[in-house]
């Protein structure tokens, strides 16, 4: 009974929905502020994201006639709730309680919200959404290869370190750096824009983008599905540069200054996030799925050599 | 509406914005909000691509017999409640084109013809001026207010969205 409680109160107050819902709000208020000096303008408050999704939450919810109403409804909860587990999986991680495998667990965790865009979107029976849907699956099948081949790159390099039980647990990488190393920095780029990817930002953000398909795979959305959405992307950017804090920085061990520095470590990789979607322009979906197949991949074959290479001569710089 | 419901809505309004059979000028001075000098986005206030994720139409144009049928749908299509705001001479009174046989609006009519009790604020001028544009937000968002508590200060007359 007690640990019930303990596993309920871990998943819905704290370090679970509660909290990271109020990180990923602040994180999405940083987004728009940082955004918004790069380009020079003043930016929002800070209460903008939670002003945004309080008003969604009292505007009317419109359904369109030929939409598949189950789906469409139950689409970005399925979403929400992916990603949920996804930050509580990482937490979990993140205070050290090992749980062999959890990486393959958080790698289709990874997959659900891009999964319940194209679900939604497709039933919303519109034909921007239909092309948003597609774009969102080109996209998924380009930078998971690369996201995969890149966690190869790590657990490669830890390979000698960890004992060999707990390879596939994220609480055990976490205690290793593999950026700082040749091949887990070309690692570690890599999986940067495979998550700015995953995120939807520009330039990967063929899937929404605003100026040719009105809004994409959230076209039909509004009202309180449409906070969900919003809630759902608040999360990501709570959990997607977690993930890679975790697998390549070192994670954040939670005792006086390493914690500061660990929340450096996740505002670092955010920052650097928001600097790629401010200083570049979107890409074509050929582009990107040849960016991340032929550059993306190449470079990951040749850190996986090296990292192979390192660990077979013993030399754990390279 | 409730308190806490009424504040979210001042403090982020979410923008479609509908040409109508606009010269382009009026659109100028829309994108114009959006630059560093004026910088709209302190208020909250958002271009969105999709009339279901706005809270607010910025119509410009005198509304075409093209584009009366599409103005008509779109504000079907907006999730309520919702604030159409006509931009410019020609969306406030077909200005110049008041008698041109292509014409079908103007656009308060249009929209009064698909929801009687729509909210409707008026911005004059050929364009109007930014500063213009976003005193008729604010004048709305007054309207919006009970009689006593205006959204502003810096508004003391009394605000009406509809002066008609």
């Amino acid at each position: 009974m007690i640990d019930t409680l303990q596993n309920l109160t871990w998943i819905l107050v704290f370090p679970g929905l509660l909290f990271t819902l109020a990180v990923g709000l602040l994180a999405s208020w940083l987004v728009r502020k940082v955004s918004a000096l790069v380009q020079y303008r003043v930016g929002p408050p800070v209460y903008q994201p939670v002003a945004d999704v309080m008003k969604l939450m009292g505007k009317e919810i419109l359904v369109p006639q030929e939409a598949q109403r189950t789906v469409f409804v139950l689409a970005p909860l399925v979403g929400f709730s992916g990603v949920l587990l996804l930050a509580t999986v990482l937490w979990l991680a993140t205070a050290g309680i090992v749980y062999v495998g959890d990486i393959v667990v958080a790698m289709y965790l990874m997959v659900l919200p891009s999964l319940a865009l194209i679900l939604g979107s497709s039933a919303s029976g519109s034909p921007h959404a239909a092309v948003g849907a597609s774009r969102e699956m080109k996209l998924v099948l380009s930078y998971e290869l690369p996201l995969v081949l890149a966690f190869l790159v790590v657990i490669i390099k830890t390979a000698g370190r960890i004992a060999p039980g707990e390879q596939l647990s994220l609480a055990a990488l976490s205690q290793h750096a593999p950026v700082l190393s040749v091949s887990g920095l070309l690692a570690f780029l890599v999986a940067l824009l495979c998550v700015q990817a995953k995120l939807g930002f520009v330039p990967f953000d063929m899937a929404e983008s605003e100026t040719e398909v009105a809004g994409g795979v959230l076209i039909e959305y509004s009202g309180a599905l449409l906070a969900v959405w919003k809630l759902m992307q608040a999360l990501m950017l709570v959990a997607l540069p977690l993930f890679l804090v975790v697998v390549f920085l070192g994670g954040i061990q939670a005792s006086g200054w390493s914690l500061v520095w660990g929340i450096g470590k996740y505002v670092l990789v955010l920052v650097l996030v928001i600097l790629i979607k401010n200083t570049n322009p979107r890409v074509r979906i050929d582009q990107a799925m040849r960016f991340f197949w032929f550059y993306g991949g190449t470079l990951l074959a040749a850190a996986v050599l090296l990292a192979m290479i390192g660990n077979y001569y013993g030399l754990p710089w390279l | 509406m409730h308190t806490l419901q009424l504040w979210a809505l001042k403090k982020s309004i979410w923008v479609f914005h509908v040409n109508t059979g606009a010269c382009n000028n009026c659109d100028i001075e829309i994108v114009n909000l959006l630059t560093p000098k004026f910088d709209v986005e302190r208020f909250g206030i958002k271009l969105v691509g999709s009339p279901r994720h706005a809270d607010a139409l910025l119509v410009t144009g005198g509304g075409t017999r093209q584009a009366a049928k599409r103005l008509q749908e779109v504000y079907r299509q907006t999730a309520k409640p919702c604030v159409v705001f006509c931009t410019g001479a020609c969306a406030c009174g077909m200005g110049i084109f008041e008698k041109g046989y292509h014409m079908a609006g103007p656009i308060d009519s249009l929209i009064r013809a698909v929801d009687p009790q729509a909210i409707i604020a008026y911005v004059p001028g050929c364009p109007p001026k930014p500063q213009a544009i976003i005193m008729g937000v604010v004048k709305a968002l007054a309207a919006l207010q009970p009689e006593r508590e205006y959204a502003t200060e810096r508004v003391p007359q009394t605000a009406y969205a509809d002066p008609g």
